[in-house]
């Protein structure tokens, strides 16, 4: 069983696998460390995800000149903690002559694969669950995992708006996950590795990528930005839900705590994209200036944090400023602009570190 | 060329957009216009325009504009208004005259349109701002609009 131990580092829970270990027999406890490494991550970004809402919602107050939720607990704290409580406790409904099982599996695909994305990420040197050498490569799959729970809530819902929504939602994801790969194959282009933890140290030295690799790396972020906000499906890029138009789209049908799923995996979404962007352009982990490399007792994942909330509110940012797109901007946006220049920009970059022009 | 300055021109306007909505952001802590409805009972005025109910305005002697002639009875598209008036003689010329006894509205029927108002030649009748007309029994939204012993205001007539 040397295998588990080899794929999941635990530096973190040391102490906890140590005692766990102690206690049973070693395959057991390489078991029950998976099971609590889960259990820890399933109702970590549960939370965050929570949070996140109260955030957007907050966040959008503030940008139309409203207060936001400021009634339940301190300052709305526990809203959005009422209003898990509340789906938990509604029905499950549905139409008639829907696919049950598909219907029922749909939201379990789009919540898994946003929280498998979770376990490769750095949050900290010690806070990595899974720490895989094709790390990057990892998190494009499973990105593309979740639009097939989209598509299949959609299709499965009988409601026309719901599957127009989906198919929208296939459309979107497969042309941006173009862009979202060539931007992610710039910022490898400079590190040379895959590894989220190598890619994370390579910028220890030589500040974070977004200097190292200057003028392409800026329009790499540029884009992977834009294309990383339609990922999620989230205004301007939101023809999926589109609510004056489609109702809800591919979750019209779904309540209680499905609906909650779907709710969720959006926000867990938009973490996982920020992750990325915190690794591949801001240094992950890693302070500015390393002002709080000398302080052993520092916790780095809130660098990590402080730099993911920025970036989340750049996306909250973008909502709250810009208009739908129509489908057909949507698509002349991606291959006639986003792609081409994507194209240019890598040969930019190689050039660029073919010349050995890097910071 | 226009392939790169599109571009540009896209990425500028997004920029002012986002400027735009960054500085209501910076400012959502002064600015907001949100009502805390139920805490600010004391000092929250409403729009003079805001459509509350139909009330009758009277002086301190306890006079008012309406001089009876109808005319809001029949603007109303849905019969809130009831007039329930009288002959009497007027003590100064010696001649009969209408006044008013009841000026009923229905306030459970009315749809606020606002048709009363426009109609009424003496402005005898304006919008309220008050909106807290929730009660417990729907007779008590039937409203006798004029003060009982009122009068006419002298020289509304004419």
């Amino acid at each position: 069983m040397n295998f588990i131990q080899m794929i999941i580092p635990l530096n973190i829970t040391k102490t906890i696998s140590d005692w766990i270990s102690s206690i049973m027999p070693e395959t057991a406890a390489n078991y029950t460390i998976m099971v609590v490494i889960a259990v820890a991550y399933l109702v970590l970004f549960a939370v965050a995800g929570l949070y996140l809402v109260l955030l957007e919602r907050k966040v959008a107050a503030w940008f139309q000149l409203r207060i936001g939720p400021n009634r339940v607990g301190p300052w709305g704290l526990l809203q959005t903690m009422a209003d898990a409580l509340k789906l938990v406790s509604k029905e499950l409904t549905s139409t008639i002559k829907i696919d049950k099982f598909l219907y029922n599996l749909a939201p379990y695909f789009v919540i898994v694969a946003a929280l498998m994305a979770m376990a490769v990420f750095p949050f900290s040197k010690q806070f990595q669950a899974f720490d895989i050498n094709i790390g990057v490569f990892f998190l494009i799959a499973i990105s593309s995992i979740g639009v097939i729970g989209i598509l299949l809530a959609g299709w499965s819902s009988n409601n026309k708006f719901a599957l127009i929504g989906a198919m929208r939602s296939g459309l979107q994801t497969i042309s941006y996950e173009l862009s979202v790969g060539l931007s992610i194959l710039t910022m490898v282009l400079l590190t040379g590795s895959l590894q989220l933890s190598e890619i994370v140290e390579a910028q220890r030295t030589g500040g974070w990528l977004i200097l190292q690799g200057h003028v392409p790396s800026i329009i790499a972020f540029m884009i992977f930005m834009i294309a990383g906000t339609a990922e999620t499906n989230r205004a301007p890029f939101d023809l999926v839900e589109a609510e004056s138009e489609l109702g809800a789209g591919f979750h019209t049908e779904y309540s209680g705590m499905k609906f909650a799923y779907f709710f969720l995996a959006e926000f867990i979404n938009m973490f996982i994209i920020s992750s990325i962007a915190v690794v591949l352009f801001f240094g992950g982990w890693l302070s500015p200036f390393g002002i709080t490399d000398n302080i052993t007792w520092f916790p780095e994942v809130i660098w990590f944090i402080i730099k993911v909330v920025g970036l989340i509110f750049l996306m909250m940012w973008f909502r709250w400023t810009f208009p739908r797109l129509r489908v057909d901007q949507l698509l002349t946006l991606e291959w006639k602009y986003l792609l081409p220049l994507n194209l240019m920009n890598l040969m930019l970059m190689a050039i660029i570190i073919w010349l050995n022009w890097t910071i | 060329m226009s392939y790169f300055s599109d571009i540009y021109k896209g990425i500028k306007t997004l920029l002012t957009g986002m400027s735009v909505t960054g500085n209501y952001f910076i400012h959502a802590r002064k600015g907001a216009i949100t009502q805390e409805y139920p805490d600010n009972r004391e000092t929250l005025k409403m729009f003079d325009r805001f459509r509350g109910e139909v009330v009758m305005p009277h002086t301190d002697d306890n006079r008012h504009r309406c001089t009876g002639c109808q005319s809001c009875e029949i603007a109303c598209p849905n019969g809130s208004i009831e007039i329930i008036w009288d002959r009497a003689v007027d003590p100064e010329t010696g001649k009969k005259k209408k006044k008013i006894d009841k000026h009923i509205y229905h306030l459970s029927m009315c749809t606020m349109c606002g048709l009363c108002i426009e109609a009424c030649p003496t402005d005898a009748i304006v919008w309220a701002q008050n909106f807290e007309n929730s009660v417990y029994d729907r007779s008590k939204l039937t409203k006798i609009l004029n003060q009982p012993g009122s009068s006419v205001l002298d020289g509304i007539e004419d």
